[in-house]
């Protein structure tokens, strides 16, 4: 093995990873840098990342990701019920149930493809969800949700003479995982997660599945059995949303059927298609995009939204604020649903299509800036 | 004397769509090293007959022998790896990958066979394939534009870039689908002396043209096909000279 990583990587993982470690600080001008939605930034990052290596790399588009996540939030929580409150057995035994589960899935699913993929995958995760909603209630805990009480056997801490006062919390070797711990723990596995897609990307696998997007008929005349291929993709990226549901469990030890839902599948779709189909960064930008305008924009109100327009004259306020109110608050989907049509429409490539665009204006202008040129790596 | 080698054996397959009668009784034989040609009017079967050897189409009878294995059943990418190349008549790439990738991809089939999860290698160091696909392209005077995205390519780069990615694989039998239908004559002229390069090295190849100049200037042997059975079986000259073949040329089928 002459190279490890070409230094074009080896730069954007560096830069990817000061950026994520930095964003309390930088996030902060943005009201953005409070912990809790800094962990679903780095959580939503790594489902995206998975995502991107099914929908992006090998173009089978999966309407079905929520229910791996779901997989690997009860995974996670049942090993602090019965094992340990310790996170990193969680996260193992999550990261293996869902590449089992995704395992059958994708088996029974790629034997089509194109739409009917698409609506194959559908079809397990709504069943998955009425699954963990109804019949598996002894396994899910049903409409309450799975949660930790001090009544778990939790047979490994139990051993070792742990004893607990209170509500039970993971821990990291006995550390708490709240708050600012929390985001670093998630931080690391989004950095890790990152690191092995790009790896991935870059490897004669990753030259293959780009090739069964590409062109599945010439792949089969070529000598490759496709079929294992896209099925090892389809597991790996189902084991990277287990990795993300078990993390959302570590940080919040409550896993809910409402995670499997369809909508949960949908909203990983548009994070990638926003930030960037194919690109190794796009998806992480476009969760945190729409996990920032979520959190921002549901929590305004007409009164922060009539203190906004206060400067405009009272009527035309009134009639301001009655419209802009429909955008936010319960209604942010509907400005979600804008930017996203305005994306899809006039960047196809998503975000990072904009940002690839906007550096070649300014090499062409001559002044080639370096702040941006750092964010623009083409990510292949 | 020299016993002649066959080494593709097309025996009794017959090919029915519904009522059409694609293929009717087809027993054709392909000698190793030779070039041999498949020609007929349109609508006379000959994609068809690729398609049943290559194993895109199933036979309704009969069956297909390559060097003493049944292809008959077996999936394209298995018969492949057996040693069998196709180029198509529209050419197949990966027109969103760089060309260099696509030529690596077939010396990487032929080398770690139908799946290897080799996820954690880099693809930058796999400098041995690398050099083989650059080499590959030389020869068929692509190197240049190795960095191009395939589908940006003009028609006749396309189909010499497949090409390449067949050749590549050193595959025992190549399988050409009309290789230079809507090319210009010039193109068309690069094509044969591409294809007569080729040919010194011993490759065993079945072409299916309608150009009698590209069919007359590389066969070696020619069968002609006309509404789905064989008419004729020869060398160029002989099939020439056969009344049959001027028949279904000149006075039916077009």
């Amino acid at each position: 093995m002459t190279t490890f990583m070409s230094r074009k990587d080896l730069f954007l993982l560096l830069g990817f990873t000061i950026v994520v470690l930095a964003m309390p600080i930088w996030l902060a001008p943005f009201g953005a840098g409070y912990p809790d939605l800094l962990q679903r930034f780095m959580i939503f990052g790594i489902f995206a990342v998975g995502f991107n290596i099914l929908f992006g790399l090998t173009g089978y588009l999966s309407f079905g990701h929520a229910a791996f996540f779901g997989v690997g939030s009860y995974a996670a929580v049942w090993s602090f019920k019965l094992l340990t409150l310790d996170a990193i057995p969680a996260m193992i035994f999550a990261v293996v149930i869902s590449g089992l589960f995704a395992l059958v899935i994708g088996f029974l699913c790629l034997r089509r493809s194109g739409i009917y993929f698409s609506i194959l995958t559908l079809a397990f995760a709504q069943m998955s969800y009425n699954l963990a909603y109804s019949v598996l209630t002894p396994i899910t805990n049903g409409e309450t949700g799975l949660q930790l009480t001090l009544a778990d056997p939790r047979v490994l801490d139990a051993a070792m003479g742990q004893t607990f006062v209170g509500q039970p919390v993971p821990t990291l070797f006995g550390q708490q995982l709240g708050g600012y711990a929390g985001f670093y723990f998630c931080a690391g596995f989004l950095i890790l997660a990152f690191f092995i897609a790009q790896r991935i990307a870059g490897s004669p696998f990753g030259m293959m599945l780009k090739a069964i997007k590409s062109n599945q008929t010439r792949m089969q005349f070529t000598g490759f059995n496709t079929r294992p291929y896209a099925l090892s993709a389809f597991v790996i990226s189902g084991m990277y949303a287990g990795l993300a549901g078990a993390l959302l469990a570590v940080t919040d030890p409550l896993a809910g059927a409402e995670r499997m839902q369809w909508t949960a599948s949908g909203e990983v779709v548009l994070m990638t298609i926003l930030g960037g189909v194919g690109t190794l960064v796009g998806p992480v930008i476009g969760a945190w995009i729409i996990k920032y305008f979520e959190n921002i924009l549901s929590a305004l109100n007409d009164n922060i939204l009539a203190r906004f327009w206060s400067f405009l004259p009272d009527g035309v306020s009134d009639v301001v604020v009655k419209i802009t109110s429909k955008f936010v608050g319960d209604g942010w989907h509907l400005t979600l649903g804008l930017a996203f049509v305005i994306v899809v429409i006039f960047l196809p490539g998503g975000i990072m299509e904009g940002v690839r665009r906007l550096a070649a204006l300014f090499r062409r202008s001559g002044s080639s800036s370096p702040k941006t040129s750092a964010r623009t790596q083409p990510a292949e | 004397m020299e016993k002649s080698n066959v080494v593709l054996h097309v025996a009794d397959v017959h090919k029915r769509f519904g009522g059409l009668h694609a293929l009717a009784d087809i027993d054709l034989q392909v000698e190793e090293g030779k070039t041999h040609a498949i020609i007929g009017p349109n609508g006379a079967g000959k994609s068809t007959l690729l398609n049943v050897i290559i194993g895109k189409l199933a036979p309704t009878s009969g069956q297909v022998v390559f060097d003493g294995t049944v292809l008959t059943g077996r999936k394209p990418y298995q018969i492949n790896q057996l040693g069998i190349a196709r180029v198509f008549q529209t050419p197949e790439i990966f027109a969103d990958l760089s060309v260099l990738h696509n030529v690596m991809i077939p010396a990487l089939a032929k080398r770690d066979g139908m799946f290897t999860l080799n996820m954690l290698r880099a693809l930058d160091s796999e400098t041995g394939i690398r050099a083989e696909a650059e080499h590959m392209l030389e020869d068929v005077g692509m190197l240049g534009r190795r960095e191009m995205l395939a589908g940006s390519l003009s028609r006749g780069d396309k189909r010499r870039m497949e090409l390449a990615m067949c050749l590549i694989q050193h595959p025992r039998l190549l399988l050409l689908d009309e290789p230079t239908a809507g090319m210009s004559r010039h193109d068309t002229n690069t094509t044969i002396e591409l294809l007569k390069k080729i040919k010194s090295r011993g490759m065993t190849k079945v072409i299916i043209e309608h150009d009698m100049h590209v069919v007359f200037s590389l066969a070696d042997k020619i069968s002609v096909l006309a509404q789905g059975r064989i008419i004729a079986d020869g060398s160029p000259d002989e099939v020439r000279g056969n009344p049959k073949v001027q028949e279904a040329y000149l006075g039916g089928a077009h």
